[in-house]
């Protein structure tokens, strides 16, 4: 197997992270994002890579990946749907969406299709608790107030290369009861 | 007072299109309350400016409800080494969705907030940490702060005034336990997640052993309006002892969830009933957890004249938390509720320390045995003993933060676990 190694390009943007701290150590999260954008997800070789870049041990590397979840310890599906499950989802049928999904696509949480298309991961809050049940893809867009409808929209949209536009929840306007008798 | 909410006009948030803009921020008078200080540093002395921030008594919105101008004043005399500022957006207590609002809606607020806590405290620097998850809301404050380098905001001479204030953003990778305050200074120096012994506290020994200063957005986000309106003002707004406007997060069973500006103190029902629309499908109220998933859950009956501030729920058996209120009906499972929180922070542990790393497991192994109807009355037992073996135990609050949900809801919702239960051998004879 080739050599891994960043371009240029990559070089210099790590070179952008780098100056913002007083230690080439505190950028070792946001490179290997850099290197989790090219490669698709933090194997072995590619936190070596990391390591090698910041001159850094490759243990301190692997702590760090092995830490955050966010982070693929494997290759992944193209597209990573991560279910939340947690409290508000729970309560607002976050497993029914979650299950929906791994009937439709005939895998598990945890999981990835033959084709390499979906993976599935069940995933703590992230912060949407109002718009419950919702999922991530592949860390970037969140998809809210799902229904199995939005679900199955949403997989037909991913196969055909289309990933959803950002959603933005607005602030809900109160209602003014000036002359209600509440 | 708490009951005029229905009057009160948003001013984290306002209903100001484009507001995220820093020309209609400007516009509306945004960046008044830095440009008030540096131009009058007599009257505003760093000095000064904590003392007023500490006395409108912002308590800090991140759950701990810490007076931030009190906090401030921790920090030791320059030295003229390197001194921090870590603006905390981790948000990542279950229940909890608000700082991404100001990020999205009004970001210029928070950044000048944090400008004038810099100022206040001699900081150079300014870190803000962001949880992995909101990648789309970091890149929104990231072009507000660019917006501001571009306007002399931020950067060398500050508006010709001779202070310089570096602001940089970054984000983590997925770890709840980063949103403490020491293990996510762990984080933004490029390491694991695991929370520092205290003391030395962060004012004393932070970011690369440096004094360093941790606030949440919204904490900061109140800054401005205490200088550009005073402290009297500030604390006249919502309940007393408890002062400011508060981003309530309102989800789970109600018709009309998300994220409400109002005063603080405003009466729990009201939020449930008036601003969050009521229950969904017209089902009763069975319970509330006020400020996210680690403060104790209410009962409905436990609600009656509670208030979302730090007296009125400390006093009916709970905390204000981050206002991350989740409401449940009277459908709900809390054996099935318990679990899933409890599962959670087990998933979140750090590792550290044993009565966290094992204990959070054994909170979640013996609920799953109960919810699964194999579970007897003395697991329950076992359980609340369990709690009193992790409180306090440990290096950081994740482990309280596990036990509290745990001893409270089995106390408040007993007959539906013994419910739940075997029935013991010589009752089934």
């Amino acid at each position: 197997m080739a050599e891994l190694s960043f371009t240029q390009e990559e070089l210099d943007e790590i070179e952008k992270i780098k100056a913002k701290f007083p230690t080439d150590k505190a950028a070792t999260l946001q490179v290997l994002w850099v290197a989790q954008r090219k490669y698709g997800h933090v194997e072995p070789d590619v936190q070596k890579l990391v390591a090698d870049t910041l001159d850094l041990p490759a243990a301190h590397v692997h702590g760090v990946a092995s830490f955050y979840t966010q982070y693929y310890k494997e290759e992944m599906g193209k597209f990573v749907l991560d279910v939340c499950t947690c409290l508000s989802c729970q309560l607002c049928g976050g497993y029914e969406i979650l299950h929906h999904l791994e009937d439709e696509l005939g895998i598990k949480a945890g999981e990835t299709t033959d084709d390499g298309m979906f993976s599935i991961q069940e995933v703590e809050c992230l912060g949407a608790c109002g718009y419950a049940p919702m999922l991530q893809v592949t860390n970037g867009v969140y998809v809210n107030n799902l229904t199995e409808e939005k679900a199955d929209e949403l997989i037909q949209n991913l196969r055909e290369g289309n990933l959803p536009e950002f959603e933005s929840m607005q602030m809900p306007k109160l209602e003014k009861r000036n002359q209600a008798a509440s | 007072m708490a009951n005029d909410w229905r009057s009160f006009e948003p001013l984290l948030i306002p209903d100001i299109p484009n507001l995220e803009k820093i020309d209609v921020y400007e516009e509306n008078g945004g960046y008044e309350a830095l440009r008030k200080i540096l131009n009058d540093r007599d009257k505003w002395s760093r000095e000064n400016v904590t003392n007023e921030v500490k006395q409108a008594n912002i308590r800090g919105r991140g759950g701990a409800g810490f007076n931030a101008g009190l906090k401030w004043s921790f920090m030791p005399k320059p030295d003229g080494g390197p001194r921090y500022l870590a603006c905390n957006g981790d948000e990542s207590e279950p229940g909890t969705f608000k700082d991404r609002k100001i990020f999205e809606f009004n970001p210029h607020l928070f950044i000048e907030g944090a400008l004038i806590a810099a100022y206040a405290m001699t900081v150079d620097t300014i870190y803000v940490y962001i949880r992995g998850e909101y990648i789309s809301w970091v890149d929104m404050l990231q072009e507000a702060v660019d917006d501001a380098y571009e306007k002399g905001y931020l950067g060398k001479d500050i508006m010709g005034k001779g202070i310089d204030i570096e602001m940089h953003l970054t984000y983590g990778a997925g770890a709840y336990i980063c949103g403490e305050e020491t293990s996510m200074l762990e984080s933004l120096e490029g390491k694991r997640g695991y929370p520092r012994v205290k003391p030395p506290f962060p004012a004393q020994k932070g970011l690369w052993g440096r004094p360093t200063t941790i606030n949440n957005i919204e904490t900061l986000a109140n800054v401005p309006l205490v200088i550009n309106n005073g402290a009297e003002w500030f604390g006249n707004i919502g309940a007393e002892g408890h002062p400011g406007p508060v981003l309530y997060g309102i989800s789970g069973h109600v018709n009309k969830p998300g994220v409400y500006e109002l005063p603080s103190g405003v009466p729990v029902m009201d939020l449930i009933n008036e601003v969050a629309g009521g229950m969904r499908g017209g089902k009763d109220l069975k319970a509330l957890i006020p400020g996210g998933s680690s403060t104790p859950v209410l009962r409905a009956d436990q609600l009656e004249g509670v208030t979302m501030n730090a007296d009125s729920l400390r006093d009916a058996g709970s905390m204000m938390g981050t206002a991350g209120m989740v409401v449940m009906d009277e459908d709900t499972d809390m054996v099935d509720v318990l679990w899933r929180i409890a599962h959670f922070y087990h998933h979140e542990s750090c590792g550290q320390c044993t009565p966290c790393r094992d204990g959070t497991g054994w909170l979640e192994k013996i609920l799953l045995k109960i919810k699964n109807g194999e579970g007897e009355v003395k697991d329950l037992d076992l359980l609340l003993d369990l709690t009193t073996q992790m409180e306090g135990r440990t290096i950081c609050a994740l482990a309280d933060a596990a036990a509290w949900p745990v001893r409270h809801t089995i106390n408040r919702f007993r007959d539906e676990f013994e419910a739940r239960c075997k029935k013991s051998v010589h009752a089934v004879a």
